[in-house]
């Protein structure tokens, strides 16, 4: 009986592929991002909940306006999901097989700064659309100039900019400073650039110390007796995932966050795992304005119902990010079906459709302003943990627009903080 | 606020973490000669299994003191299912071949126990972080420590001593000697030396479990959490001499202090402190501080 069933299901179901492959062709999405390890958790995941949610509800066409039509220009999505665990190496191969063998018509992906600036090359080599959805290094269009290349979150830099703009704005007489980061690109250009900010902003700012632990070393007692000895008005961490939660269930007992202001650039992600174990006035950021810090508009309410009702939590970050790469790609196509004449446009079509291209997200505005209209920016914010009924929230929320916290187009973020960055009251 | 106290309780601290995540290590290195990579995930596991007793128990509203036998349960039932399951169901048909083969092995194991932890607990990260807050705080040199903390060093001593004692002082653990010094020897004396690895292994298992599972509740515990723990670990024991008890307390608490000097004098150092130690033994004792004349057969 089990058997027959089984069949007579598997028949159903080639019948429905079989009429599906009636209707217009599937836009195929290869969607790279964290299936295994550490990053896996904090963001992988929620990225893959977020790309699911997403390409679901605008099949389905639930997604609210502008985006109540099905699919992308009428063409349901297909996502093809490839874990971003591996390496570098593993990566530019995994890419390849993507665009040659799966034949998607574009990719998005990549959580990894890494993983970015080894596939940017391949995807103008391989000629195939690429939107990077969550990488942080500014690098990719400060130093490469890219056609089939796209970002639509915003670079790193903005992170620690706007942390500066955060404290010197709500702590003026803050003079010293000392941060805990990782000790890999992400925590070292985070660590520069917070410091160069608060330099810039407040010029008799004093580093009392910089602790710079190795990735995954999940025990922080010395370093964390280091700072509280310091004396620092203000704790910087980009630490994520694991690392930023044992940082914060070490450190908080031991009164660092009583001593010290500290901010955590990441801490959105661990807001719901953590919840009242962040200590109450911790700075917290969201990598943009997303999770508490996303706009009141009927997308972003829509992804917090849809993600939530899913997965039993609110979406972070990753998923905002994610929902908001695949709005742009169909923003994207169908301004470039609409100039077509309702034709199905080709990709130098949706490539030159999608540059300087300004569409609507979760999150709010983005902008594809930089890198040559490769490059979105996005208006970003931070703000404080304060407990209400046994929940975490984030109240005394500062937010900055896009021009506060990044550089006019051409021009290399590390020279504009040091020369260029202005304070914000 | 007086510096050299907190490098020394920072230092001492953190060995003792040290000692306590590569004991088991040394423990089946000296026994068996096998290094067994395989360590980390079981880690992984005991935090993983401490995570999930753990939550249990405070779920249930029992008394939260109660909560620390529910983490030394998780390391012990790790240990007692999956030792056995090792030793007996794939390292026992690889006794006798190079050690170079075992080490692949548990590579291999290690990377399967890993997929196994995702396929249970999934990739979402475990907090159990109550028992690290249930003693209370002490001030010490005004700096202000967990009393938590103080209990692993006492609990790091203790597995020190009972393996110490366990080796020296009895009836099995001098036999056990007898297996590590010559296999086939204790064999021709009647020795089961079957048992004995399968009591060895296990052992081992249940250590790595426990610092796993004494480590949930100060982490929050995620996927690869044991890939670093095996580099510290293998790092310890290598500056202690591979299989040597004593040279894993001393590796760990030359290593431990080093660090936490470093964290507090030149932070950018510490990265390199434990391999610079690992580095300078293996210079000038390329065995290791305890490793005892190598006997041999050829």
């Amino acid at each position: 009986m089990k058997v027959r069933l089984g069949f007579t299901l598997a028949a159903l179901g080639l019948a429905a592929s079989t009429a599906l492959a009636q209707g217009p062709e599937p836009y195929r999405i290869g969607v790279v991002t964290f299936l295994s390890g550490a990053a896996a958790g904090p963001f992988g995941v929620p990225a893959r909940y977020g790309a699911e949610v997403t390409a679901e509800a605008l099949n389905a066409g639930t997604v609210p306006a502008p985006y109540q039509t099905k699919g992308i220009g009428g063409r349901p999505i297909e996502l093809i999901f490839i874990d971003e665990a591996g390496g570098t190496t593993k990566q530019v191969s995994e890419y390849r097989n993507l665009v040659q063998r799966q034949k998607v018509d574009a990719v998005i992906g990549y959580i990894s700064s890494g993983d970015c600036l080894a596939v940017a090359p391949v995807a103008e080599e391989l000629q195939k659309l690429t939107i990077l959805f969550d990488c942080g290094t500014p690098r990719i269009f400060e130093d490469g100039n890219y056609k089939y290349v796209f970002r639509t979150g915003p670079t790193g830099t903005v992170d620690s900019v706007a942390a500066a703009l955060y404290v010197t704005g709500t702590m003026p007489e803050a003079t010293k400073i000392a941060g805990i980061n990782q000790n890999y690109a992400w925590g070292h250009d985070s660590w520069n650039d917070f410091e160069a900010a608060m330099k810039r902003l407040k010029p008799d700012v004093q580093v009392v110390t910089s602790q710079m632990p190795k990735f995954l070393a999940g025990q922080y007692g010395a370093e964390i007796s280091a700072l509280i000895a310091s004396g620092a008005d203000v704790v910087h961490s980009s630490f994520w995932g694991g690392d930023m939660e044992a940082f914060v269930l070490q450190a908080a007992p031991r009164g660092l966050f009583q001593r010290s202001k500290v901010v955590l650039t990441t801490g959105e992600t661990g807001l719901h795992k953590l919840g009242t174990q962040i200590p109450e006035g911790t700075i917290i950021g969201a990598r943009g304005p997303f999770g508490p810090f996303a706009p009141d508009t009927e997308l972003n309410r829509w992804l917090v119902r849809a993600y939530s009702e899913r997965h039993k939590e609110p979406p972070t970050y990753p998923a905002y990010k994610m929902s908001q790469a695949l709005l742009g790609l169909k923003a994207a196509y169908e301004k470039a079906q609409a100039a077509n004449g309702g034709q199905a446009p080709s990709q130098d079509q949706v490539i030159e459709a999608f540059e300087h291209l300004e569409y609507e997200g979760p999150g709010g505005t983005v902008r594809m302003a930089l890198g040559n209209g490769h490059q979105a920016v996005m208006e970003t914010a931070y703000g404080e943990v304060k407990h209400e009924n046994g929940k975490a929230v984030v109240v005394n929320v500062r937010r900055y627009t896009a021009e506060q916290v990044n550089p006019p187009d051409g021009m290399q973020s590390a020279a504009w903080i040091k020369n260029d960055l202005k304070p914000v009251q | 606020m007086d510096m050299q106290l907190a490098v020394l309780v920072d230092g001492i601290i953190y060995a003792s973490w040290l000692f306590l995540i590569a004991v088991g290590l040394t423990l089946i290195y000296g026994v068996m000669n096998i290094l067994n990579i395989a360590h980390g995930a079981l880690y992984a596991l005991g935090a993983y299994a401490a995570a999930s007793f753990g939550g249990f128990w405070f779920s249930q509203g029992y008394p939260p003191l109660g909560s620390y036998g529910a983490l030394v349960l998780a390391a012990i039932v790790v240990g007692l299912v999956m030792g056995p399951l090792i030793e007996r169901g794939l390292l026992r048909f690889m006794y006798g071949r190079d050690e170079i083969i075992l080490l692949l092995v548990t590579y291999a194991l290690f990377l399967i126990l890993e997929d196994v932890i995702k396929l249970i607990w999934g990739v979402s990260p475990y907090i159990i972080s109550q028992p690290y807050g249930l003693l209370g705080i002490v001030e010490l040199g005004g700096l202000i420590y967990p009393v938590y903390s103080f209990v692993l060093i006492g609990v790091t001593i203790l597995v020190g001593v009972l393996l110490a004692w366990a080796l020296q002082g009895t009836r099995h653990g001098k036999l056990l000697r007898v297996v590590i010094h010559d296999r086939e020897l204790s064999q021709t004396l009647g020795i089961d030396v079957r048992r004995y690895y399968l009591a060895t292994f296990t052992l081992g298992t249940m250590l790595a479990a426990l610092g796993g599972a004494l480590t949930a509740p100060t982490v929050s515990v995620v996927p690869a959490m044991g890939v670093e723990v095996i580099v510290l670990a293998f790092a310890v024991v290598v500056v202690g001499g591979l299989g040597s008890l004593p040279g894993a307390a001393l590796g760990a608490l030359i290593v431990g202090l080093l660090r936490s000097a470093a964290v507090h004098y030149v932070p950018a150092l510490e990265l390199f402190a434990i391999y610079f130690v690992m580095a300078m033994v293996l210079i000038i004792r390329p065995r290791g501080l305890f490793a005892g004349e190598q006997a041999r057969t050829i």
